[in-house]
């Protein structure tokens, strides 16, 4: 297949064609003298800097620093904006990360003037708008997972787990008996033992089995009273619901344990079942994820946390409290963990999830998690002829394939993935879990129409089909894009991380 | 693959190198391939008491960042400061100039549990 067939076979991608500039940096623009105004006649005596500040408090002169017109910043910047790629773009299936659609009224509401506008030093007693909306967040958060207690504050999914993992240290500690060991199945999130770990524990990872979930005797076997919290995904980064959960926690509930519940695949479940009820004690959320807030370059996320009864006098404060009517910011709370962010969190994002959730509704949140399952469950069955399956068993909301039928060929789910950025997509998310040998997986969220799913499966069956007929054209692909593969061990092994100038 | 014949290794593959007291260790022509292009070693302080089998540090790539452990007990005497502005050294020269750590032993029979070469050369197939 050539370039242009290549190109024509995908009607549904227009990001890659037409012109594409290939944009020099500032630095290398511009000619001296240009400017992007010119000032008035100074109509005052000029003083020459040297008088005015001692010897040593002035910079020297940056060499070859770019001269410009106004045109010439503006054409440099939309044009980089143009090589942007994103969901308002085109199709993004990126596993483990949700990329939904992020509907424009959130950012109608996000910039009401009493929001955007609102001072985090506003007294309390004039800002009982927003403590408003971020207390109706919490209880719907609350409603939608099951669980007792929730906290706005944390900034990100990573920081809704450190603020989960300080709490279980915290009510640990509190019990007199602090503990040493997290246990991790070892499809987990990388930031899992991370946070485990900044805690102070050390982790102890759990095989998968050969279903791709956590085996319940293996777990007995490896739970003990050193061991202070399991820390799970559920559904899993297969896509896999837990179907042991309920034996899962018991186990570590019966050694005294706590459950911690990564929220990274809580689309595939919102509404549809409470984590408390499978025995969950801490659960993050992932707003930019699950409830449509910017993601990725778009801006801050937030990771709420959520806690049963015993773990809510460790919330990080303050906390938002109702009485007689009125919003009050309560930070007395002695055995709180404390402060995991200035203010209260990223105030923005909490509105457009606000928004989000009003948006859908009860039913609406439901039917969402079930057309994410639904069409990621279309991928899987669609590509299941081309495409190995490792754990073929039931999924949810994602479809991890590998790129073993194409090994064969020496093409592999990097070429794979390279390849699907000519076909105007997104690459999924690749060699990840690490339980699966050359993973790719394939989230497509429940925002995307038939017609574009179609387009993608047509794709991935195309690329399939060249991998057997011509598997030398995927060494160079992409073809299309301004850069096509980034030499990713000099960038990392020697970044260069500013413009120098030349010698 | 290269597995010299006169090296120990262990299961997670790194490779010892015993002589008298000392061991120098790294890992293997296999974990590096598995690897690919490494971009970053972290390695203990010289005087660091290690305990074999505990991680004494970590390997990243391009692909992945994995940990690699202590095969014998005993404290850091020297480690391969070369590595930090080369780390490529551990994909050319994994046996070689890609070494890690140097280790005082204090394990009375260091090589136990250890494997031989040909061994070692069963549990990569095994992997592959």
């Amino acid at each position: 297949m050539t370039e242009s067939t290549r190109q024509q076979s995908n009607s549904s991608s227009t990001a890659m064609k037409g012109l594409v500039f290939d944009e020099p940096l500032l630095f290398e623009m511009g000619s001296p003298g240009r400017a992007a105004y010119s000032l008035p006649k100074c109509d005052v005596p000029e003083v020459e800097l040297e008088a005015l500040l001692p010897e040593g408090e002035i910079r020297d002169p940056i060499k070859s620093f770019p001269e410009l017109t106004e045109l010439d910043v503006v054409r440099h910047f939309t044009r980089l904006s143009q090589w942007n790629f994103s969901i308002d773009t085109n199709f993004y299936p990126l596993g483990s990360c949700t990329m939904k659609y992020n509907p424009k009224i959130n950012e109608v509401t996000a910039a009401l003037p009493g929001f955007a506008q609102h001072h985090p030093y506003t007294p309390e007693a004039l800002s009982q708008g927003s403590l408003q909306l971020m207390f109706e967040l919490q209880e719907y958060l609350k409603e939608i997972s099951g669980m007792a207690h929730v906290s706005l504050q944390p900034a990100a999914g990573a920081h809704g787990e450190l603020a989960g993992m300080l709490m279980i240290h915290a009510y640990l500690a509190k019990q007199g008996a602090q503990r040493k060991k997290i246990i991790l199945p070892d499809s987990a999130h990388g930031t899992n033992p991370a946070s485990a770990a900044l805690c102070g524990y050390s982790v102890v990872q759990i095989q998968s089995d050969e279903r791709g979930l956590i085996d319940p005797a293996k777990l007995e076997s490896m739970m003990d009273e050193d061991t202070a919290a399991i820390m799970l995904t559920n559904p899993n980064t297969l896509g896999m619901f837990e179907t042991d959960i309920i034996k899962i926690t018991e186990i570590v509930h019966n050694k005294g344990g706590l459950v911690y519940c990564d929220g990274a695949n809580l689309n595939a479940v919102m509404g549809k079942t409470k984590m408390d009820a499978m025995g969950i004690d801490v659960l993050h959320f992932n707003l930019h994820k699950t409830f449509s807030t910017p993601h990725g370059g778009g801006g801050p996320g937030a990771g709420p946390v959520g806690v049963i009864d015993k773990l809510e006098p460790y919330l990080p404060v303050p906390v938002i409290e109702h009485t007689d009517g009125r919003y009050k910011l309560n930070s007395d709370r002695p055995d709180s963990v404390g402060k995991m962010k200035a203010f209260f969190g990223n105030f923005g994002i909490l509105v457009r999830a606000y928004t989000y959730i009003r948006s859908l509704g009860p039913e609406g949140i439901k039917l969402a998690a079930e057309m994410a399952v639904l069409n990621a469950n279309y991928i899987k069955a669609s590509l299941q002829e081309q495409y190995h399956l490792p754990y073929d068993g039931p999924s949810l909301h994602e479809a991890v394939f590998n790129d073993k039928h194409q090994l064969k060929h020496k093409v592999s789910t990097m070429d794979i993935a390279k390849m699907l950025i000519d076909y105007g997509f997104h690459p999924p998310t690749v060699y990840f879990p690490l339980i699966v040998k050359g993973a790719l997986m394939i989230e497509p969220t429940e925002t995307e129409s038939k017609e574009t799913i179609d387009g993608f499966i047509e794709a991935m069956k195309d690329i399939a089909r060249q991998a057997e007929s011509s598997p030398g054209i995927f060494h160079d692909a992409p073809y299309m894009p301004v850069a096509s593969r980034p030499d990713e061990t000099t960038a990392a092994r020697s970044p260069k991380l500013r413009w120098k100038p030349s010698a | 693959m290269e597995i010299p014949n006169d090296l120990l290794y262990t299961i997670e593959h790194e490779w010892v190198r015993l002589k008298d007291n000392r061991a120098t260790i790294g890992i293997s022509d296999f974990a590096q391939s598995q690897l690919g292009d490494v971009v970053f070693v972290e390695l203990p302080a010289e005087g660091t008491e290690l305990t074999k089998e505990n991680t004494f540090g970590v390997v990243e790539s391009v692909k992945t960042v994995s940990d690699v452990y202590v095969p014998v007990t005993g404290k850091v005497v020297a480690i391969n400061k070369d590595l930090e502005s080369q780390p490529d050294l551990v994909n050319s020269d994994p046996y070689g100039k890609g070494w890690m750590i140097e280790i005082e032993v204090s394990d009375s029979s260091p090589g136990e549990g250890l494997l031989k070469a040909e061994q070692y050369a069963e549990q990569c197939k095994n992997q592959e």
